[in-house]
């Protein structure tokens, strides 16, 4: 193509200099115009065999046509516009051609996270595999600066992960044996030996790109919009050129008594189709979606579809699940009160008494405590179910419960004004005070809901089957403007349902949650957000935006980023269909001749497709 | 049932009328286009016999848009 650009150019530059005239004249100036039109020329023909005639390819081929015949008829032997109008245009078309491939690849690399090969160790040496050879729970290595190929259990040695990008996170992760790694990861630091638990079709990798690469299936209303209006514009503009090349002349002939001016009107007419090629608008829109969903997935914002982008962009009401979105779902002791022996010495007690328990109040004890629990200095252990626990430790009698267990015991204890699970001691029946077990909110949580109001959306919610006086706390701590507790997930449908019927249609309702048991939500809700969603099948199905990172501010980052690339949409939209509409206004006047319009068309095209492609850029958003 | 197929086309408005043929096709539920990825996904109506679809499907392609391509 652009050989075929560049020869005709030097063709028409060396006619310049050739003073020929009469049909000779006519004979050369078609052989540029050929060397670069006759696809056009040919297309359009077919375009007409197949009765689909209205296509750019038909308007440039009727406007330089007839400016080459209006030529021959004037005896002006001006046929350079004619050709100017191709080349520009074909200019124009390798570009747009050019820029679609550049973003196709940048595109890709930015989603660079698919691996080659996995290594398999056979007698001692590392081999290389296709990942999709490697079957579930085998062993393989994975070396400093390689990525992880297949979801898997470290089974030895220890390192630093990159998942920078798989969640847009730049801190390192570190791994050692018995932690799970999802593929996608870049290995830092050490060797890592990993037993598979997943194929690589079932792997997160795969997903993930999986996801990417259908998106922007699921067309928006604006693409929509603009395929509706490429349908009926061309043949509009083509009836529209039709009218100025005959109308005004009949009037100023028959009505006005004017000469006709034929020859100004068809011309007229012809640049108004130069003028009119709808491919800005056609090419700038997709590209735009397309360049902004591939900027989010390299921010960690997964988006499935440019109509997801499109309602989260309008995004006024965000309702939260609590556990795992604003808090993160594991519980810790967060205060021990009134107790007269030293922290560490009543979580001693504490976590030994409860070490036969695997209730997660046992084991965010254990995890308090830190050390290894040895379980020689336990006996007598007696579980009150719905209470406590009982037992011997270094022969002391130590009770570990709640109210109930203390009424039990006949032991006075003191109530806490503490949110959460409280657990009271007594130690050789005496009370020692207790210990407050919350869940912990995340550390940005705050900032979050504070960044998302910045962002324009206007009330937050939040849901969840905790406790009142648990949830009224959170929410008060967050700044979040309205609250549903004891909610079974099936109430939570119920309140989304409630929510979105009470608010105007514009003001779209986004759900986040974790994508654990609330998958009917995600789905009812305008838009559904699942977070942390990293190995998370559930999640990665059921949302229709999915952060890979459990970070609450990436919540605002992804709005802020569909903001961006539907400004985008729009400006394009009103830019390209102004300054057409200008130009025709201009030609139709007769102010702007074949130069200007091709000029306009293929400036606008070029320009239309810069800005989509600023989409792509998502870092400071 | 959908299925996706890889697609070669140069302009997006072309892609447009591809997937305007491809929905007119029969024995096609519905069909999306998408030019950014060249892909086009097809969702077959019941029973029908996929293969015997995408020819046409290809065939109709053609006649709107001459030089894209349906990879079947």
């Amino acid at each position: 193509m652009l050989a075929r650009i560049l020869a005709a150019a030097a063709m028409m530059i060396v006619l310049g200099f050739v003073p020929v005239a009469g049909w000779l004249r006519f004979a050369l100036y078609l052989v540029p115009y050929l060397t670069l039109g006759y696809d056009i020329l040919l297309k359009a023909a077919r375009g007409i065999k197949n009765r689909q005639v209205f296509d750019e390819n038909f308007l440039m081929a009727l406007a330089t046509v007839g400016a080459i015949a209006l030529a021959l008829y004037e005896q002006s032997g001006d046929y350079t516009e004619a050709i100017a109008v191709m080349l520009f245009y074909q200019v124009g078309e390798w570009f747009q051609s050019y820029a679609v491939g550049k973003s196709r690849r940048n595109i890709s690399d930015l989603m660079d996270i698919r691996p080659d090969y996995a290594n398999i160790e056979q007698d001692g040496r590392l081999e290389r595999v296709d990942p999709d050879e490697v079957g579930v729970g085998s062993i393989i290595v994975v070396q400093p600066g390689e990525k992880v190929p297949i979801d898997g259990v470290v089974a030895g040695g220890e390192s630093t992960l990159n998942t920078s990008a798989l969640t847009g996170e730049s801190m390192p992760r570190e791994a050692g044996e018995g932690d799970e790694i999802v593929s996608g990861c870049i290995n830092m630091t050490g060797v890592l030996r990993v037993r598979t638990t997943r194929e690589f079709g079932e792997s997160t990798v795969s997903k993930i790109l999986d996801l990417v690469e259908n998106a922007s299936s699921r067309k928006s209303r604006s693409e929509a919009f603009i395929s509706k209006f490429a349908r009926i514009y061309t043949p509009a503009v083509c009836g529209a050129a039709a009218a100025l090349a005959v109308l005004p002349p009949l009037i100023r002939a028959f009505a006005l008594g004017l000469p006709a001016e034929w020859e100004i009107w068809v011309y007229r007419a012809l640049t108004f189709l130069v003028a009119s090629c709808p491919c800005a608008l056609v090419i700038s829109i997709p590209l735009s979606f397309f360049a902004g969903i591939g900027g989010a997935s390299k921010a960690g914002v997964l988006v499935k579809g440019s109509n997801y982008l499109e309602t989260l962009s309008q995004t006024k009401i965000v309702v939260f699940d609590k556990t795992g979105t604003l808090t993160q779902g594991v519980f810790e002791v967060s205060g021990i009160h009134h107790n007269e022996m030293e922290n560490a010495k009543i979580l001693e007690y504490a976590a030994l008494a409860e070490s036969a328990s695997s209730h997660p109040i046992s084991k965010s004890l254990q995890k308090a405590y830190g050390k290894p629990v040895d379980r020689s200095r336990v006996s007598d252990i007696q579980e009150i179910s719905g209470s406590g626990v009982i037992a011997k430790v270094d022969g002391v009698t130590v009770a570990a419960g709640n109210d109930k267990l203390m009424d039990r015991l006949g032991i006075a204890y003191i109530p806490c004004r503490s949110i959460g699970t409280i657990i009271h001691m007594a130690i050789g029946g005496k009370y020692a005070g207790h210990i407050v077990i919350s869940d912990v909110i995340k550390p940005r949580a705050k900032e979050a809901v504070q960044a998302l109001k910045a962002a324009g959306v206007r009330k937050t919610v939040m849901l969840t089957g905790d406790r009142k006086a648990v949830a009224q706390q959170v929410a008060g701590e967050l700044g979040i403007d309205q609250v549903y507790s004891e909610l079974l997930p099936a109430d939570k449908v119920d309140k989304v349902e409630e929510l979105i019927s009470s608010k105007p249609e514009k003001a779209k309702l986004a759900f986040v949650g974790d994508g654990i048991n609330d998958a009917p939500v995600l789905g009812r809700a305008d838009i559904g957000i699942a977070m942390g969603a990293m190995g998370s099948d559930a999640a990665i199905e059921a949302a229709d935006i999915v952060l890979m990172d459990d970070d609450p501010m990436q919540i605002s980052k992804a709005i802020r980023i569909s903001r961006k690339c539907l400004g985008i949409v729009y400006q394009n939209i009103v830019f390209a269909i102004g300054i057409k509409l200008a130009c025709l206004l201009l030609v139709a006047l007769g102010l702007a001749n074949m130069w200007l319009a091709i000029f306009a068309d293929v400036g606008v095209m070029v320009l239309a497709v810069l800005n989509a492609i600023r989409a792509m850029f998502v870092k400071n958003v | 049932m959908k299925k996706t197929y890889k697609i070669d086309v140069d302009c997006a408005n072309c892609a447009n009328k591809m997937e305007q043929a491809a929905r007119q096709t029969a024995g096609v539920a519905d069909a999306t286009v998408n030019f950014m990825t060249l892909k086009m996904i097809v969702e077959f109506l019941e029973g029908q016999d996929h293969k015997a679809v995408m020819e046409q499907v290809r065939k109709n392609c053609k006649k709107v848009e001459s030089d894209c391509e349906v990879y079947l």
